[in-house]
Order: structure tokens, then C-alpha cells, then sequence
């Protein structure tokens, strides 16, 4: 009986928390307007297929360099115009959605993965260890983030697979240093010694007892991540470093359309314009969130 | 102040050779043979490939290679270009000055804009300024530079044709290179307009570099400065009756200024990251470029000392940064 009773009041917690949650999040109209254009750039990733007008990858030979459709020359079936081989870019940009979401999950996921067992290890044991590790992140950040992600791709050989794991590398001491503080914040708390008396190993303690409690700024972390890894893997594309042609991958269109820039402003316009959008979007998320679970920021 | 400049100083030290390491392994990370690689397409016959390998002192042990690497790095001998034969050290100190240049008038606009654009925010807190230009820096702050770079090129250069494309300077005007700084050596060539078209040259690509450190010190000087006017000595100054100008420019903006110190400081790796981006859209010959056409020219000595030498750039500035800031803060110093 009993039992049931402590778990309901769980899940009570769990919905005033995350009605507390929206409140501070809903508070940031900007936010909310990121979320929903965040999430219908997911929905546009998802049914890519089906939404784009035209196969990303076929060249209409008696299209080229056509206009978008509002402009003198125009053709409806191409609203945005095509590229110099006769792509329609509209397609392209959709296509290039699922690109940009792909890199930010994989990359967050990686840097996140390994800077929080990373960051656990050096706060929880301290010490040499501490030390070590920490030196190692300085040296990681001591680069420009552009320049060793740059130098690192030429190591493993230019690609979007590569491009990800350099900017994930590339990433992870922020995460490293977010987790540490936080572990080492957390630790002296009585909550942790009563774990540790009562016989919790050292495993039980990082990951079950204390790394729930330091949550939330690696969620706002994560964000600010997600964004920049957009960016940065299109900055990459854009210096032939990324995803390769033909891939309508935001950046590397732009890089294809650096020679045409004088003739057709649209074949430059449009992939940046996206990149723009999805950044800017997912940034009024990430100040949402922060706003909503650093409760310093929330107080005032 | 002696001691707090020895520990930072210390501190440096793993650091460094962190990156030193760093950038000795770089070469021996990619796949192949070294000499090979240097080589090139023509091979190389194996009597040569012994020679060059222990001229390079490839065929000695790691370590050994490692604290070799190390004596010449102290020495200053940085390597040679594969494709120019040159000295990698003179080629960054004959490239350097162009982004100093570059990056020195960026930050200065960020910086001179910025403060002024979050204090104003910051006082008129709701108003149709801090909400337009909160949103413009929110805007900044997500840019895709290189976009930014090309849609200026479009605009002012194509379309209006008031812009140059690239370089640092019209072919028109040639000078002796005496600080490096175009800005300088054009106005003592004393050639007339030579000034003028540097300062044209260097418009577009120092408002793109500056654009994303504009927006972050305009946020954190806003933020900064809303923190500091509600605390107790601030609404005492108000509270005696000092005029609001003393009391923001004096009382508040000096303690919000120690943070947004902090933020220009660590602009600098942005901006050189930034320079990498913005020096590749305008031509502009500094090492930013010079890095990208290394790594695309497979140019490995160039790009291992370039390497070290950027973030030892890096690395010097933020202890520079550091030091400012326990002059400013003396509560640091003695942490």
C-alpha cells in the first residue's frame, strides 16, 4: 500500500517539476517561437521524401540557374530557383535538413557521452587523475575549435563522418569541465555520504547517485552544442572539409555556390538562410532553457 | 602581484607541452609514410628514402624524435614549407601582421559597439531598443559567417560596388612593408588615397569577423550591467542623490565591466577561428588562409607549425587576459 502511494507521489513530482519547467520555458516567448520552429524543422527532416517537390539529386538539364519563382524568369515548379546543374534547391534545402539534425544529434551525443565520463571520473576521484585529465582538456582548448576540428579532419580524411567526430572531439572538454564542477559541487553534499555509508560502490555513486543532480546545465550545454555543431559542420562543408558534393548538405551548397554569387544571389542566399534559421532557433531554445533551469537566472 | 604571474605562468607550463605533443604527433597520425608523403608523387628511390628518413630523424625512437623536435622548437626552427622551401616561422611573421590587423579593428568595433549597444539594454530593460537589438544579437550570435561574408559581398560589392572583393589593397599602390599593418605603412608611403583603399579593403571582412564577438559582449554587457544595478552600493548611490549618469557610468559600469573583460579575452579564439572563415571569402592573406591552403596543399610542416604557433598565440593572450584581470580584480590575486 505504501508503495503505491510513494509512487504515485513520484510521478506528482515529476509533472509539477515539468510544469514548473514549462512555466519559466513559456515565460521566454522567443523560446517557445524556437521550439516550434525547431520542431518543425524535425517533422521536415522526417518526411523529407515526401515534402520535397523534386529528387534532391536530379539536374533538370533545361533548368539551370533558373530564378525562384517570384522573380522574371522564374518557373513555379522550382520555388526557390535551381543551382548551376539544375538542382532544385528547395529540394536540396529539405533534403539538407536531415543533415544538420543528424550531425547535431551525433555530435552532441558523442561530446556529451564522453565528456560526462570523463568530467565523473576527474571530479568524483580528484587527485592525479583530476589533474591529468583536466590538463589534457586545456590543451584541447587551447586550439581555435575551427582550427583543430580542420586539422583533425585532415588526419582522418575529409567527410561528414570524420567532420563529426573531429567537432565532437572537439567539444567534449566543455562538457568535461561542466560535469567536474558540478561532480565536485555535489559530492560534499550529505546526500552522497549517506549512498556512500550505506555500501553504494563507486560506480552506483557517479552515475545513479550523483550525475542526476547535475543536469541541468549540461542540458543548456547540450543546446548551445547542438547549434555551433551545425555551424561548424557547415563551415567545414563550406571549406571542403565536411560532407562532399553531392550531398545537399547546407554548408557544402554553399561552397558550390561561392563561383555563381555575382549571377544568381539565390543559390547563395537560400542554404544560409537555413543554416541561420535552424541556429537562431535552436539558440531561443537553449536561452529558454537556461532561463527555465538555472535557478539563479530564475529568481531574477 | 609577483607570485599570482609565477603560478599562472607555471600553470602554462603542461599546456604547453600538451600542445607541443600535439603537434608532434599530428604528422605521424596520417596515414603513410612521412618521406613518402613529402615526397610526393614522383616516389623516391630507397637509398634517398634511408637518407631523407634519417635526416629527418625518422628512424630514431619516439622520444627521442619527440625532445629533437623539442630542441629545434626552442631554437626557433619551425620546419620549411614543403611547397615554398621556406621557413615556416618567417612565413607566419610575414602573414601574422594581416590578421592582427584584421582582427585587432574587429574586436575594436565589437567592442566599441558592443559595451554601448548592452548598456543602453540594459537601462532601457523592455524597451523597443533592448528587444531589437537583444534580437539583432541573438541573430549575430547564430550566424553562418561565411554566409554573412558572401551576402555582404553580394550587396556592397556586386550591387552597389563600394567594396572591393578581396585583398588587403588596390594593386594600384605599392610600399615598403615597415609595421606590417596596411593601415600604417599606407599612411607613411604618404601615397594619396592608398589610406583610403586599405581602410575600403578592410571594412567588409572586419564587420564579419566582428559580428559574432558584437553580439556576445553586447548580451554579457547587458547581463552584466542588469546584475550589478540591483545590488546594495548601486541603489545607495541612487539612493544619496548621485545624478544617474555617475551612478551608471561610474558605480555600475565599472564592476559589470570586469566580466565583459573576461568575454573579450575569450573572443580570441573565436576570432581566430573566425579568421580562419572570413580571411578564405575575402583572400585575405593571413594565416588563417595560409593555414587552409596548407591543409588542402597537404603542406604538413606548414600546418604542425602552424599549429603550435596559433595556439601558442592563443595561449599567450589569455594569460595576457588573465593578468589584466587580476589588475582589475584584486580579489583574484589573492586566491
Amino acid at each position: 500500500m505504501s508503495d503505491v502511494s510513494v509512487k504515485l507521489s513520484d510521478a506528482a513530482i515529476r509533472r509539477r517539476q515539468l510544469s514548473e519547467f514549462w512555466f519559466y520555458f513559456s515565460r521566454n516567448k522567443g523560446a517557445v517561437v524556437g521550439l516550434v520552429i525547431f520542431l518543425l524543422m524535425v517533422l521536415t527532416a522526417l518526411f523529407a521524401d515526401w515534402i520535397a517537390p523534386h529528387n534532391p539529386t536530379v539536374q533538370f538539364r533545361d533548368a539551370l540557374l533558373v530564378p525562384p519563382a517570384w522573380q522574371e524568369g522564374g518557373r513555379p515548379e522550382f520555388l526557390l530557383g535551381t543551382d548551376p546543374v539544375g538542382r532544385d534547391i528547395l529540394s536540396r534545402l529539405i533534403k539538407g535538413s536531415q543533415y544538420s539534425l543528424f550531425i547535431g544529434i551525433v555530435v552532441v551525443s558523442i561530446a556529451l557521452v564522453g565528456g560526462v565520463i570523463i568530467g565523473l571520473v576527474a571530479g568524483f576521484f580528484g587527485g592525479w587523475i583530476d589533474a591529468l585529465i583536466m590538463r589534457i582538456m586545456d590543451v584541447i582548448l587551447a586550439f581555435p575549435s575551427l582550427l583543430l576540428a580542420l586539422v583533425l579532419v585532415a588526419v582522418l580524411g575529409p567527410g561528414l563522418t570524420n567532420a563529426m567526430i573531429a567537432i565532437a572531439i572537439v567539444y567534449q572538454p566543455h562538457f568535461a569541465r561542466l560535469t567536474r564542477a558540478a561532480v565536485m559541487a555535489e559530492q560534499r553534499r550529505e546526500y552522497v555520504s549517506a549512498a556512500r555509508v550505506a555500501g553504494a560502490g563507486n560506480m552506483r555513486l557517479m552515475f545513479l547517485t550523483i550525475l542526476p543532480n547535475c543536469v541541468a546545465p549540461l542540458i543548456v550545454q547540450a543546446t548551445l552544442s547542438f547549434s555551433s555543431a551545425v555551424l561548424d559542420a557547415a563551415a567545414l562543408g563550406f571549406l571542403g572539409m565536411g560532407a562532399q558534393p553531392p550531398a545537399p548538405e547546407w554548408g557544402t551548397m554553399l561552397a558550390e555556390a561561392r563561383e555563381f554569387i555575382s549571377r544568381a544571389w539565390w543559390v547563395a542566399t537560400f542554404p544560409g538562410l537555413a543554416i541561420l534559421i535552424a541556429v537562431l532557433a535552436i539558440n531561443l531554445m537553449g536561452d529558454g532553457l537556461r532561463d527555465a533551469l538555472d535557478p539563479k537566472l530564475k529568481r531574477s | 602581484m609577483f607570485r599570482f604571474i609565477l603560478s599562472r605562468l607555471l600553470y602554462l607550463v603542461p599546456t604547453f607541452i600538451g600542445i607541443t605533443i600535439i603537434a608532434f604527433s599530428f604528422p605521424r597520425f596520417l596515414e603513410g609514410d612521412p618521406v613518402l608523403l613529402m615526397a610526393g608523387e614522383r616516389g623516391v628511390s630507397p637509398e634517398r628514402h634511408a637518407e631523407l628518413s634519417a635526416q629527418l630523424g625518422y628512424d630514431q625512437p619516439l622520444v627521442v624524435q619527440y625532445f629533437d623536435f623539442l630542441g629545434r622548437l626552442l631554437h626557433g626552427d619551425l620546419g620549411t614549407s614543403l611547397v615554398t622551401k621556406k621557413p615556416v616561422l618567417a612565413e607566419f611573421l610575414s602573414l601574422f601582421p594581416a590578421t592582427v590587423e584584421l582582427g585587432l579593428v574587429a574586436i575594436l568595433l565589437a567592442v566599441l559597439l558592443g559595451v554601448p549597444i548592452g548598456v543602453i539594454a540594459a537601462i532601457k530593460r523592455g524597451s523597443w531598443f533592448d528587444q531589437l537589438s537583444m534580437t539583432g544579437a541573438l541573430v549575430g550570435f547564430s550566424m553562418p559567417i561565411f554566409w554573412w561574408g558572401l551576402l555582404l559581398i553580394i550587396f556592397f560589392s556586386g550591387y552597389l560596388g563600394w567594396t572591393p572583393v578581396s585583398g588587403r589593397i588596390s594593386l594600384m599602390y605599392f610600399f615598403p612593408n615597415v609595421t606590417g599593418f596596411m593601415l600604417i605603412d599606407s599612411l607613411i608611403s604618404g601615397q594619396d588615397g592608398a589610406f583610403v583603399s586599405a581602410l575600403r579593403h578592410l571594412i567588409l571582412p572586419s564587420i564579419v569577423l566582428a559580428t559574432i564577438p558584437l553580439a556576445v559582449i553586447a548580451r554579457q554587457t547587458r547581463s552584466a550591467m542588469l546584475e550589478v544595478m540591483s545590488e546594495d552600493y548601486v541603489r545607495t548611490a541612487r539612493a544619496k542623490g548621485m545624478p544617474r549618469r555617475r551612478v551608471i557610468g561610474v558605480h555600475a559600469l565599472r564592476n559589470a565591466l570586469i566580466p565583459v573583460v573576461t568575454t573579450i579575452g575569450l573572443q580570441i579564439g573565436v576570432l581566430l577561428a573566425g579568421a580562419i572563415l572570413t580571411e578564405t571569402i575575402f583572400s585575405w592573406p593571413g594565416i588563417g588562409k595560409w593555414m587552409i591552403d596548407s591543409i588542402s596543399r597537404r603542406d604538413y610542416p606548414v600546418v604542425q607549425s602552424g599549429l603550435l604557433l596559433i595556439a601558442g598565440v592563443v595561449m599567450v593572450v589569455n594569460l595576457l587576459v588573465d593578468l589584466t584581470y587580476g589588475l582589475i580584480n584584486p580579489r583574484i590575486r589573492h586566491r
